[in-house]
């Protein structure tokens, strides 16, 4: 199970302040808390900055890649944002993201294609975002065919639902599941991923959601997570789910948690 | 009015099946339509705008009152057509091209509906031509646009270029929305307004109509 640290999000108040301030210190220690948490790849988004997006994404990526040694997640809807970026990258990072819209498919798939990296691909279309999850369903496989003819190996392929806000559409959450269960059976070899916090925009006491969905998602074969590593409940919980799901031999990185006190200080 | 009260407070709970009935109750009494909008209907939706501004309600709930409010106004429409009660303007929303977000564009356009306005949604994903033929052909008071990603904000100073080589700028007032959307960016682009959310686009719109 893969944990893709959420936090460095231009989006988030204190991080776009960080970035406009260029608190570089800051930044490296948010970078340095998630790896320390667990975080295998470190998603950096500069977005919310639309007349220097891809100076500032870059930067981060220079500035994270100083502190942690760890590959990052590339996180833009500009190709030319992940280009610069993935050039000032060292190692591998992964992409996030490519979907089945045209124009967003034609500007990223080069980019997917010279680097060999990772992509995360969304279920969007020309269409749309679907409605229904048959629509879904056939979108990621329409998806994840053209990934694989285009050269991408299934285990770079993360496929992300792209579940709507329950607010808006309260039966997201269980067509959100079907769907990666209809994925995971369809395609045994590609990686499912999606945010923890997607569902519950909009609505108030968003952590139980959160945590809820992550649970249940792994239960239906989501094996990759966007989220903040930081939040010890959330991790307990995944912790547990990933030894109940059998991906913990002789139980042991549970007991190493606990030794670490990783569970300790909240119930 | 005892029933106007109703009205107002069953679309605040979101009832979207005692408002119609509340409606059709009003208009047996002879109250007139038009005020049956105002103080019922619309009255509701604004204190429903306001709470969710002060985040004391949530989408969902501000959803099903707009449900309710449609299912009031099914009832409402052809009774305000027939006594010619004047509908407070004339807006055009769409989403830009390249982007398919659209749960803040729609929520803008049930609560202009909510306030008595006349709203024609381009959409989503639309064209600057739609957009300019869509103030020529309906000559609305407010074209507002909207795009919640950084890449297709651009669109929208493209479309105001265009209302400008059409010669058609000076008759219609351009307001822009959405997350990544500024106030200073409006200003930059030669907007007429701006509003960060639903509720505001409401007050602005009131504004920039007069």
């Amino acid at each position: 199970m893969l944990i893709i640290g959420e936090r460095i999000n231009s989006s988030r108040k204190e991080i776009f302040k960080a970035i406009e301030s260029r608190d570089e210190g800051f930044l490296r220690q948010v970078a340095r808390q998630q790896v320390e948490a667990g975080a295998d790849y470190i998603d950096v988004n500069a977005g919310a900055f639309s007349e220097n997006e891809e100076g500032l994404l870059a930067w981060l990526v220079n500035i994270v890649q100083k502190e942690i040694d760890r590959p990052l997640c590339i996180d833009s809807p500009n190709p030319n944002a992940i280009e610069k970026a993935m050039r000032v990258h060292k190692g591998t990072p992964m992409i996030n993201s490519i979907s089945f819209e045209e124009n967003r498919y034609r500007g990223i798939i080069p980019l997917a294609k010279e680097s060999r990296a990772p992509i995360i691909g969304l279920c969007i279309s020309d269409e749309g975002i679907p409605k229904t999850e048959d629509e879904k369903v056939r979108v990621a496989d329409k998806l994840i065919h053209r990934l694989a003819d285009d050269g991408i190996p299934f285990d770079h392929i993360f496929i992300d639902p792209t579940l709507q806000p329950l607010a808006i559409d309260s039966t997201s959450g269980r067509m959100g599941l079907n769907t990666i269960r209809r994925i995971r059976a369809l395609h045994p070899e590609v990686h499912i991923v999606s945010g923890s916090s997607n569902l519950s925009h909009g609505l108030p006491s968003r952590k139980f959601i959160n945590r809820a969905f992550l649970l249940m998602a792994m239960a239906a074969g989501m094996d990759a997570a966007i989220l903040d590593p930081c939040d010890p409940v959330l991790m307990a919980s995944f912790k547990a789910a990933d030894l109940i799901m059998g991906e913990d031999d002789f139980c042991l990185k549970y007991i190493q948690s606990h030794r670490e006190g990783k569970f300790k200080g909240f119930s | 009015m005892e029933v106007l009260q109703k009205i107002s407070e069953e679309l605040q709970k979101g009832n979207f099946k005692e408002v119609p009935k509340l409606v059709q109750e009003a208009l047996y009494t002879g109250i007139a339509p038009s005020k049956i909008l105002s103080d019922g209907l619309v009255a509701g939706m604004d204190v429903v705008g306001e709470r969710f501004r002060m985040d004391e309600i949530f989408l969902p709930e501000v959803l099903i009152s707009a449900k309710a409010m449609q299912a009031g106004m099914e009832v409402l429409r052809p009774r305000l057509v027939e006594t010619g009660a004047k509908l407070a303007g004339k807006i055009v929303l769409g989403t830009v091209k390249g982007d398919i977000h659209d749960i803040g564009k729609n929520l803008v356009k049930m609560l202009l509906e909510g306030a008595g306005y006349q709203v024609i949604d381009a959409g989503i994903d639309v064209p600057i031509e739609k957009f300019v033929d869509a103030v020529k052909i309906n000559r609305p008071n407010i074209l507002g646009l909207s795009a919640l990603l950084t890449t297709t904000m651009p669109m929208m100073k493209e479309v105001i270029e265009s209302l400008i080589e059409a010669g058609v700028r000076n008759n219609v007032k351009v307001m822009v929305g959405g997350a990544p959307i500024t106030e200073k960016f409006a200003k930059d682009i030669g907007a007429d307004g701006y509003a960060p959310d639903a509720a505001s686009a409401v007050v602005k719109v009131r504004e920039l109509i007069g």
